[in-house]
């Protein structure tokens, strides 16, 4: 999978989620308080099911999770180290 | 909705188990105020405590399917006892999905023989629903946390040799590990509760106690939004099919002494206004299973949906509950009171699934900001 397609993937998942349709890609949704208290946990499991990876210990990060191009950079990584196994 | 063979034979399983060993019993734990300890064994040597815990850590391993049947079964007995499977269940799930290779491989092969039970310390005498205010404090300094702070209702918090500890750490919230032994907690009794009855609850005060850094789970800061937040998660899923035993089993009740009870020369269950409650019960049980199987299949299949439809099940499913359990006391009359039949715990039970693992106004509000 390339680039522009994990990021397409992500930001579409996020854009529903934060009912935000115009979110731009570097915006900290949990700064600007577009979250609420279930979508920590649904996005951990959106990244694992859609990219095969495991979310771990080691990635509970904010900047890993605070914006699309965040999660696309956690998510190339991973993709990068390995996937399944991988806990950057 | 057909189960699987080895999901059939699993719940047939639960219903002997519950059948003999919890049922006839429940009204005496709630008199005693304790489950017995013979009954936690049984349930290690069972693999009920080790539910949702791996194989590899000598855990069952059940699929969310069979996981939510022996909930629905449990809950049909006793919601006490169920307390114990969910937050034993939830810091399992929360060390299963977020602890270190390190606290797995310690804590959850205990957790599943049932050496080891565990409890979760996230409300405060002050705090409940608005769980990011938790007040308890953890401050880290060179390798060690220091906690001070009281957690209230915390269920089966008297038998419990760990707890999954939330606390304030600056600005943010960590969870941590807290054994029961360790200097600066104490744990005391919450007074007589109404339901719940036999949940053992505890209150747990710390003052300047003090934690390795290890025994922190995930990082700092990300303890309510995945720590608990996963632990949460569960529990929901366990309510919720825990609350469908528990109106099935006003359901059967009702079912029974409708037939039974002659009032005007007939059996109650030949009344209209009685048919009425019945079949209401029965209907919103359909209804309610259907939910709970669905969450359940999204659960198995690890689809990001199941923490919504999980919210909404839980919902569902104590709302109903309460229904039928006052339908049931209704239907019971004066007997619906009395300590003779168990009407009377699951009418005080089934409001208490309306308050744990978020209240049905804070499920209100997580599925209204989540469809709109
Ligand atoms: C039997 C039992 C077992 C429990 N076990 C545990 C346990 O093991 N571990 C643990 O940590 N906690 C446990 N709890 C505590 C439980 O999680 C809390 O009771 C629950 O979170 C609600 O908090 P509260 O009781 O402080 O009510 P509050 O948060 O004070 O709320 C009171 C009422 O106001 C409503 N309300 C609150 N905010 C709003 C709002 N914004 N809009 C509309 N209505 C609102 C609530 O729905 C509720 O009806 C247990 C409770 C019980 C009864």
């Amino acid at each position: 999978m390339d680039q522009t397609n994990i990021k397409d993937k992500i930001r579409a998942f996020v854009r529903d989620k934060t009912k935000q349709p115009n979110l731009a890609d570097d915006e900290d949704f949990f700064q600007k308080g577009f979250v609420n208290s279930l979508f920590a946990m649904q996005l951990v499991l959106f990244v694992e099911k859609e990219f095969q990876l495991r979310v771990g210990d080691d990635d509970l990060v904010l900047e890993n999770f605070n914006s699309t191009n965040a999660i696309s950079a956690l998510v190339e990584r991973k993709l990068a180290a390995g996937g399944a196994d991988s806990q950057t | 909705m057909e189960l699987e063979t080895a999901q059939l034979a699993a719940q047939d399983e639960f219903r002997l188990f519950v059948d003999r060993h919890v049922a006839p019993f429940a009204d005496d734990f709630d008199d005693r105020g304790q489950v017995p300890g013979e009954l936690i064994t049984a349930l290690g040597t069972g693999g009920y405590l080790g539910a949702n815990i791996a194989r590899e850590h000598g855990g069952r391993a059940m699929d969310a399917i069979t996981g939510g049947l022996l909930c629905e079964q449990v809950g049909r007995g006793s919601c006490s006892l169920l307390s114990l499977l969910v937050v034993h269940g939830m810091v399992a799930h929360v060390l299963a999905r977020w602890g270190s290779e390190v606290q797995q491989k310690q804590w959850l092969p205990k957790l599943a023989s049932g050496e080891t039970l565990a409890a979760f310390a996230l409300s405060e005498p002050e705090v409940g629903s608005d769980a990011g205010s938790v007040k308890t404090s953890a401050v880290l300094d060179q390798g060690w946390f220091t906690l001070n702070g009281t957690k209230k209702w915390t269920s089966f918090g008297l038998r419990a040799n760990l707890y999954l500890v939330f606390a304030r750490c600056g600005s943010r919230v960590a969870a941590l590990l807290v054994e029961r032994e360790t200097p600066g907690l104490s744990v005391s009794p919450v007074s007589t509760m109404s339901g719940f009855k036999a949940a053992q609850m505890a209150c747990l005060e710390f003052k300047d106690c003090r934690v390795p850094e290890s025994q922190l789970i995930g990082r700092v800061g990300f303890g309510l939004s995945h720590i608990a937040g996963s632990g949460l998660d569960y529990g929901r899923h366990c309510v919720g099919w825990g609350g469908l035993g528990l109106a099935q089993a006003c359901l059967d009740a009702s079912l029974a002494y409708a037939a039974r009870r002659v009032q005007f020369g007939k059996p109650l269950k030949e009344h209209p206004l009685i048919q009425e409650m019945l079949a209401n019960m029965f209907t919103n049980i359909k209804a309610a299973r259907a939910l709970c199987w669905q969450e359940a299949r999204l659960r198995h299949a690890a689809n990001p949906q199941m923490i919504l439809d999980g919210a909404v099940a839980k919902y569902f499913t104590s709302r109903i509950a309460v229904q039928a359990a006052s339908d049931a006391v209704q239907i019971h009359g004066a007997n619906g009171f009395s300590r003779d039949y168990p009407i009377q715990r699951y009418y005080r039970d089934a409001k208490v699934l309306e308050v744990i693992e978020g209240s049905s106004q804070i499920h209100q509000m997580m599925i209204a900001r989540n469809i709109s």
